[in-house]
């Protein structure tokens, strides 16, 4: 045995040499195959994590580690007095990446941004159906194409988005990567040799990575910009291995095989806390997790008993149970690192003893219920089954029979907006830009009743408050009206708020410089590995 | 001969129609539709969902789009797929070869092991050895193949360090693919040491995935010896003073080979079936995640055709293996 081990030592210490010779190359261990390389396309995070955040910028960015705005592309914006003229003034002496299949002749300007705009919204583009289906789901789900009234080239480096109306998160949905800006010279090129469809498959862009190839649900591999405008990478190649099961991306990464993991399984995190080699970074994910009330059908249209069944749960037990510890119990819709958050916004209190008087006083007894578990594991919840069974016994013990139901996946997405749903459903939310618009008005606004309101919850005060925030740029104007907008949902009850879940990334402690993002992305601009 | 091959390709066609059909429609059994998977929990109103639905056809007539794809086949086109966009044949012609080359190594593997295995057995019939190749045997034919893949994952690459716990070749090593089988691309990519990262990837999921026909194999062995063994020829040959090992090795082992054989060519579909497993847990390029993946996104179009395509590559194994029974053994092909 022992000769054994010298033999396999020896082994592994003649390849730990042969990798010596390999440049300085991160691996980063993702969940998922990307769908495709043009931002612009497509809705999944491991597309933008493939795509927008290695390859690509955007006019404005979120500063790392937060959703605060910041320069990107765009050296610096002016906004009109009324919220309807966006002027953003180009960064000069951008370069686009040079790769074995282009060469550009010139630098970033204002045709490039006006190309990536109107591509994903002008039917008459010619790349707006460029693949077979194109439908830029982002670009509409935003509805950008209701906002955007024109873009213009002012000069070469100055260019005017044109607004509808005045729409305050514009500039945060800006930093989203569906709105990446791509090479108008390369897209011209590819035009010219009929091949249009590369723009998905050999992305080129301005960011801090540039493409090198596509292994399909293997790996993506990238090499450091060197004409970077933001400075070379301290390391020298970047790859992807793709791994899409939980448990053995956290074997390969305590193997030395990748040094960073996305999404560990939460029975994983313990052990891998427990390695010596690890560190394990842990934030607040930028979501929320609740059960949503049907408002429009009795007795659930009453106030009190909403705020009696939110009463009668105890969520700590549920986030006890079904995260282990890494989430936290809501009792706002946002989540906590999200400005504008309302901490003084008083929670519901578990207590059945008043929550079974609460009931009576409502004159609601021997109430049949139905509770919709998610057959899917989400960020924001992971077992919504364990959570739902928490919940029935919570329930009887103040006299409601709960009676938990389920759907397929795709069937539940539809059933559960629908305004007749019979029952409290369970569902999240995860952030897209570090908004609160893009959670309480999209989520809890009249507009979104029997879409994506599953309270199906329209209280005039808080839309009225919702409107108001959209029309004006203040940050500290907003942050009131927000504010406000919390207490009138504590008071009104349309949802028991149930958990912010904790984002968790594990990684080598070789590891630095990576720094977690709000919004789930993962973002190696800037990390570095010790030799 | 040409009579025999004509009659069987007949035989194909409504094979593949049905196949087509089923395809065609048990994916859209499912509820859901892709349109709306693509959003996930961010609802899309119903007139977007409307427009997509038509801009991608799906909000035609069921025949029409049947006919339409069943069109497409005939003239080789498999159609696009609605998530990635790519041609389907492409991504099938690319992800295949990975799949193949997995599947020979377990299927070699398995009839390395499992033939002796099942000999042995048999001629040590009521032995220790019988009892433990059949309990072994028994355990690897209910070994949930996903817990399996982990534990040997846990145990030879964790906790030994031996293997790499998934991939194809270690990351150090890029090349084109040529072949696209990573045995033969690393040999004729010159890099050194590549073929021997190549071979240390494949360890493991050759072994997860050998595990069910290796079983299989060896208890079908068994039995057919068995059955030989106690034949009237046998018992000649022993008679006649034989060496042992040519009695069972030459006399017993050929004729029992037949039913094995049969039951090897049938484990092409076990090990495609075991492939979906073991893909996803070695993280293995190949299309059995790539049909599950599918399956979970709703993407009609891959689904339907990486099943045209694989139940093409099994029609094409069977014609063949009907092929070689009727040159083989003449009876067959009246």
């Amino acid at each position: 045995m022992k000769k054994l081990t010298t033999l396999l030592a020896a082994t592994a210490l003649a390849s730990m040499m042969a990798s010596a010779a390999w440049s300085k190359t991160f691996v980063y261990c993702s969940e998922a195959s990307p769908e495709g390389f043009d931002p612009g396309l497509y809705t999944g995070g491991q597309t933008f994590d493939a795509a927008a955040h290695t390859v690509y910028n955007r006019l404005v960015e979120f500063k790392r580690g937060t959703t605060e705005v910041e320069p990107a592309l765009a050296e610096s914006w002016e906004i009109s007095a009324d919220g309807t003229e966006y002027t953003f003034k180009l960064r000069p002496g951008v370069k686009f990446q040079t790769t074995e299949y282009f060469t550009p002749t010139r630098e970033l300007n204002a045709d490039d941004v006006i190309f990536s705009f109107e591509r994903q919204y002008k039917e008459d583009n010619a790349w707006n159906k460029y693949v077979p289906g194109a439908s830029w789901e982002y670009f509409s789900g935003m509805g950008l194409p209701d906002v955007i009234d024109k873009i213009e080239k002012v000069d070469d480096l100055t260019v005017k988005i044109t607004l509808k109306r005045p729409e305050a998160p514009l500039l945060a949905n800006l930093g989203m990567p569906f709105i990446s800006i791509v090479s108008k010279e390369y897209a011209d090129k590819l035009q010219a040799d009929g091949k249009m469809e590369l723009m998905n498959q050999q992305p080129l862009g301005t960011g801090p990575f540039t493409f090198v190839a596509y292994q399909p649900d293997a790996a993506i591999r990238y090499k450091a910009n060197p004409d970077y405008w933001g400075g070379k990478q301290p390391i020298d190649d970047l790859v992807f291995a793709i791994t899409t099961d939980a448990a053995v991306r956290a074997q390969k990464l305590k193997a030395g095989e990748c040094h960073l993991m996305s999404y560990p399984n939460a029975a994983d995190v313990a052990e891998l806390k427990a390695d010596p080699n690890l560190h394990i970074s842990e934030q607040a994910g930028l979501n929320v997790a609740y059960l949503a009330y049907n408002t429009l059908v009795a007795p659930f249209d009453k106030v009190e008993v909403r705020k009696a069944l939110n009463m009668a749960i105890n969520r700590q037990a549920i986030v006890d149970a079904v995260f282990q510890g890494a989430a936290t119990v809501a009792k706002n819709p946002i989540p906590p690192t999200m400005w504008s958050y309302n901490d003084a916004v008083e929670d519901d209190k578990y207590d059945p003893e008043a929550a079974k008087k609460m009931l009576e006083d409502a004159g609601v007894s021997g109430l049949k219920m139905k509770i919709w578990a998610m057959p899917v594991a989400r960020p924001y919840m992971l077992n919504a089954r364990r959570a739902a069974e928490l919940m029935q016994a919570d329930l009887a013990k103040i006299g409601v029979e709960a009676e938990i139901v389920s759907y397929e996946w795709a069937e539940y997405l539809k059933l559960s907006s629908a305004k007749d749903r019979d029952g409290a459903a369970i569902l999240g939310w995860t952030g897209d830009n570090g908004d609160p618009d893009n959670f309480l008005d999209t989520l809890l606004g009249c507009d979104a009743v029997g879409g994506n309101n599953r309270a199906q919850w329209c209280n005039k005060e808080f839309d009225d408050l919702m409107t108001k925030a959209k029309a004006t740029s203040d940050v500290a104007e907003r942050t009131k009206l927000y504010e406000e907008a919390q207490v009138i949902f504590k008071r009104e009850a349309p949802w028991n708020t149930l958990d912010h879940s904790l984002a968790v990334v594990p990684m080598s402690k070789k590891v630095s410089g990576f720094v977690q993002s709000p919004l789930g992305d993962f973002v190696f601009e800037g990390v570095d590995i010790a030799e | 001969m040409l009579r025999f091959i004509l009659g069987r390709l007949a035989v194909l066609i409504p094979t593949f129609l049905g196949v087509s059909l089923i395809a065609f429609s048990f994916i859209r059994l499912l509820p859901g539709d892709p349109v709306m998977l693509m959003s996930g929990e961010r609802v899309m109103s119903p007139e977007r969902h409307a427009e997509l639905m038509n801009q991608l056809g799906l909000d035609r007539p069921m025949y029409i789009q049947y006919f339409d794809y069943l069109g497409g086949l005939v003239t080789g086109d498999f159609g696009s797929s609605i998530v990635t966009k790519r041609p389907v044949l492409d991504d099938f012609l690319q992800l295949f070869p990975a799949t193949l080359e997995l599947s020979l190594c377990a299927i070699i593997v398995a009839v390395c092991l499992g033939i002796p295995a099942g000999v042995l057995a048999a001629v040590k019939r009521g032995s220790w050895i019988d009892q433990t190749v059949m309990g072994a045997a028994l355990i690897g034919y209910s070994m949930p193949i996903f817990w399996w893949g982990l534990l040997l994952i846990i145990f030879f690459s964790g906790y030994l360090g031996w293997t790499p716990v998934s991939g194809r070749i270690s990351l150090m090593y890029f090349f084109p693919q040529v072949t696209g089988f990573m045995l033969i691309d690393s040999l004729l990519s010159g890099q050194a040491g590549a073929f021997k990262s190549a071979v240390t990837y494949l360890i493991l999921p050759t072994i997860v995935l050998a595990t069910i026909p290796l079983a299989v194999i060896a208890r079908q062995t068994r039995s057919a010896m068995l059955e030989v063994l106690g034949e009237d020829y046998v018992r000649t040959a022993r008679s006649k003073g034989l060496a042992p090992l040519r009695v069972v090795g030459i006399h017993a082992l050929r004729n029992a080979m037949i039913p094995v054989i049969t039951t090897i060519g049938l484990q092409v579909g076990v090990l495609l079936a075991g492939a979906i497993l073991t893909e996803t847990i070695f993280s293995w390029p190949g299309i059995g995640k790539w049909m599950v993946d599918s399956v979970f996104k709703r993407d009609y179009a891959v689904v339907q055709g990486g099943l045209m395509l694989i139940a093409g590559v099994i029609m094409l194994v069977n014609l063949i293996v009907d092929l070689l029974y009727g040159f083989i053994n003449p009876r067959i092909r009246h």
